[in-house]
């Protein structure tokens, strides 16, 4: 096996793959992903989406000359565990930057030792709380339910609705967004007239439906759920012939969402990113290459549809990888800079445009609000 | 507001119908062994899903049930065979932990061959709603509450009319004389698994239209059957029935006039309530202690 490697080594010298002066010393990616448990949905095409840009990064000669080197770690989900992990990957591995945190727990159990260490470190996980307030190391590339909630609001009061029902799932992710969705209609000058909750095993969303159509202004429904809730929330309203405009949050722009709401989805709007209508998208798009590029890159190597999770990877090693070009070096100061210096980067979510009081670099328009008609998803603007 | 109120009854009967027909697989299975089978809530997902498999290769509809309700049951024999049997001269404790060991693998096996996504099936007979003095009744609903009717009114001829279900009541009078006067129990206990399971089965396959099902239902809707059950009084299967339906419409008023953030809550306070007052549940048999 030694020898095997030997030979390789001997070889990629001979063709000159790697720097002058012996083997070029990695650039060490570091990475801590919930791979398993209940946030496997996200952690999980995150981590493909890592190996897969890091393989082809490095087949193209790497960064800087050198390869990457992808270091990763499993937290099974446990804000706990990516706590010790990251001790690990400073003390240890003596990484260069740091990908990851796949939920804002996660994220935020890491902040205090990377900080310490002054590593670059690029969050995939959605919570405000990541960059508000601004800290010195951290950036994140996800959308925030906040800004969910302000492009649906946006839409509503387009239309001309602003007395509206939500209906929040009890969830984690449910319960963030009912929060930001309570702020940000005051803040936008909507009106609540109805809160409503239901669990996220539940299988009957009728009650609360005939609560919020007892409501005698009520002109628009919000739902803030992830999972298959919300397309009972659909068959329901369908068969209570509730003819409120209906409104979901960005956790189920998927096609498997239609399918279940078993043609009780028609005219249903949400905010979703470019990501899952690529090909929709007009050509002048800024986004449709790199949307398109990747989908075809993931689907070909997994064979498994693109989630907007995984385009949150690619857009952090992508942003990562400008930066360290950018620096010209892996000194984590300037490439924090450098991170921080991202100006106008297209990716998979969005288009990036950061500075010191912006560590996220997304605006509004990332998000593109959708509208399922004939089964099929339909851009709106 | 007349309207409202029927609108919550109806969601509640529907729902409450599913946690009657589970409530009515414990019964069965209570009154053949005393043991509280918690794999109940595995039969009703098996149920759901097998008919969602089925479906998507193509079978008719009616086959596709026909073998959603044959493969649970065959299911729940082999589970008695593999798990109960063995287990015989332990206590019935040592039974309900090994039940509740059976509903982990059969939920583990699922998610692994099935995934973890969640489906669903057209409803039988579409889902245009039925106008009922303001309320929307679902025709999935009605299949839902005829289905239960039928299956109460089968299961009180079986067991009133025929040797075999008169031989399942002699065994949970008194095991011991049913034995002697010559019931096989075993099989008692055999058939007993199989029906439960193809109850539970068929009130998964009822649901799934309205709810979808995934890997993990049956822990919500098995829990909320025993529940059922216990309000009921174990071992009564008319008390199993109203326990299931009472259960369902509580769960939507408390939902509609409340909070829905209550509302899982209320069945499980429900039971200490009743118990409190009434130990033998609603119906429950009545017994003297001798002193």
């Amino acid at each position: 096996m030694r020898r095997l490697q030997t030979i390789i080594a001997a070889a990629a010298m001979c063709f000159g793959l790697s720097a002058p002066g012996g083997a070029a010393e990695p650039i060490r990616i570091g990475s801590i992903l919930s791979v398993t448990g209940p946030a496997a949905f996200l952690g999980d095409p995150e981590l493909k989406t890592l190996q897969l840009y890091v393989e082809t990064i490095n087949q193209r000669g790497g960064v800087l000359g050198r390869p990457l080197q992808l270091v990763h770690y499993d937290d099974g989900s446990d804000a706990s565990k990516a706590n010790g992990f990251v001790k690990r990957l400073i003390e240890d591995d003596k990484i260069d930057v740091l990908i990851g945190g796949t939920t804002t727990g996660s994220t935020m159990s890491m902040v205090p030792a990377v900080e310490r260490a002054g590593i670059p470190f690029v969050s995939l996980a959605g919570g405000v709380v990541i960059v508000d307030p601004v800290k010195k190391w951290l950036f994140k590339t996800p959308h925030t339910d906040r800004m969910a909630a302000e492009r649906v609001f946006e839409d509503m009061k387009k239309r001309g609705l602003t007395r509206i029902a939500l209906l929040s799932e009890t969830s984690g992710f449910g319960q963030s967004g009912r929060k930001e969705s309570e702020a940000a209609a005051t803040r936008l000058g909507i009106t609540l007239v109805a809160n409503e909750t239901y669990g996220p095993k539940d299988t009957d969303m009728t009650p609360q439906l005939t609560t919020i159509r007892g409501k005698a202004d009520v002109q628009a429904l919000f739902v803030f759920g992830l999972g298959q809730g919300p397309a009972i929330v659909n068959k329901n309203a369908k068969m209570l012939g509730l003819s409120l405009p209906v409104y979901h949050a960005h956790g189920v722009a998927s096609e498997e969402f239609i399918r279940l709401s078993d043609g009780a989805a028609e005219g249903v709007r949400l905010p979703a990113a470019a990501l899952l209508v690529a090909a929709k998208l007009p050509d002048e798009d800024p986004q449709k290459p790199v949307a398109l590029g990747y989908t075809k890159a993931y689907t070909e190597r997994f064979k498994e549809d693109v989630s907007t999770f995984g385009g949150h990877a690619h857009d952090a090693l992508s942003i990562v990888v400008s930066a360290i070009e950018r620096a010209g070096s892996t000194d984590k100061a300037k490439v924090r800079d450098a991170i921080e210096q991202t100006k106008d980067h297209v990716g998979a979510g969005g288009r990036f445009t950061m500075s010191p009081t912006d560590h996220m670099g997304l605006d509004l328009s990332a998000f593109r609000m959708l509208e399922v008609r004939n089964g099929d998803w339909v851009l709106i603007d | 507001m007349l309207a409202q109120l029927l609108q919550f009854v109806f969601s509640g009967l529907t729902v409450g119908a599913t946690y009657a027909l589970a409530a009515l697989g414990f019964t069965l299975i209570y009154n053949a062994s005393h043991v509280i089978n918690f794999a109940q809530g595995e039969f009703i997902m098996l149920g759901g899903i097998l008919t969602v498999v089925f479906l998507a290769s193509g079978l008719p509809l009616p086959v596709a049930i026909l073998l959603a309700l044959l493969i649970p049951a065959v299911a729940g024999v082999v589970i008695e065979k593999l798990t109960i049997e063995p287990a015989k001269g332990a206590g019935v404790e040592s039974l309900i932990i090994i039940t509740i060991g059976a509903s982990l693998v059969v939920r583990g096996l699922v998610q692994v061959w099935f995934g973890k996504g969640a489906a669903t099936f057209p409803a039988f007979s579409g889902s245009t709603p039925i106008a009922v003095a303001g309320a929307a009744l679902a025709p999935q609903s009605l299949w839902v509450l005829g289905s239960m009717a039928v299956i109460v009114v089968a299961l009180w001829l079986f067991f009133s009319r025929t040797i075999a279900g008169k031989g399942i009541l002699a065994t949970a009078v008194d095991p011991l004389a049913a034995q002697l006067v010559g019931i096989n129990t075993q099989r008692v206990l055999l058939v007993s698994f199989a029906l439960a399971a193809a109850i539970g089965a068929a009130g998964g396959i009822l649901l799934t239209p309205i709810t979808m099902t995934s890997y993990d239902v049956g822990i919500m809707l098995g829990l909320k059957g025993f529940v059922a059950a216990v309000v009921g009084g174990l071992g009564s299967g008319p008390g199993a029935v109203i326990g299931g339906l009472l259960v369902g419409v509580i769960e939507a008023l408390t939902a509609g006039y409340v909070s829905s953030a209550y509302k899982d809550a209320v069945p499980f306070v429900l039971i200490f309530v009743i118990l409190f007052f009434m130990p033998r549940g609603l119906l429950g048999p009545k017994t003297t202690e001798r002193v």
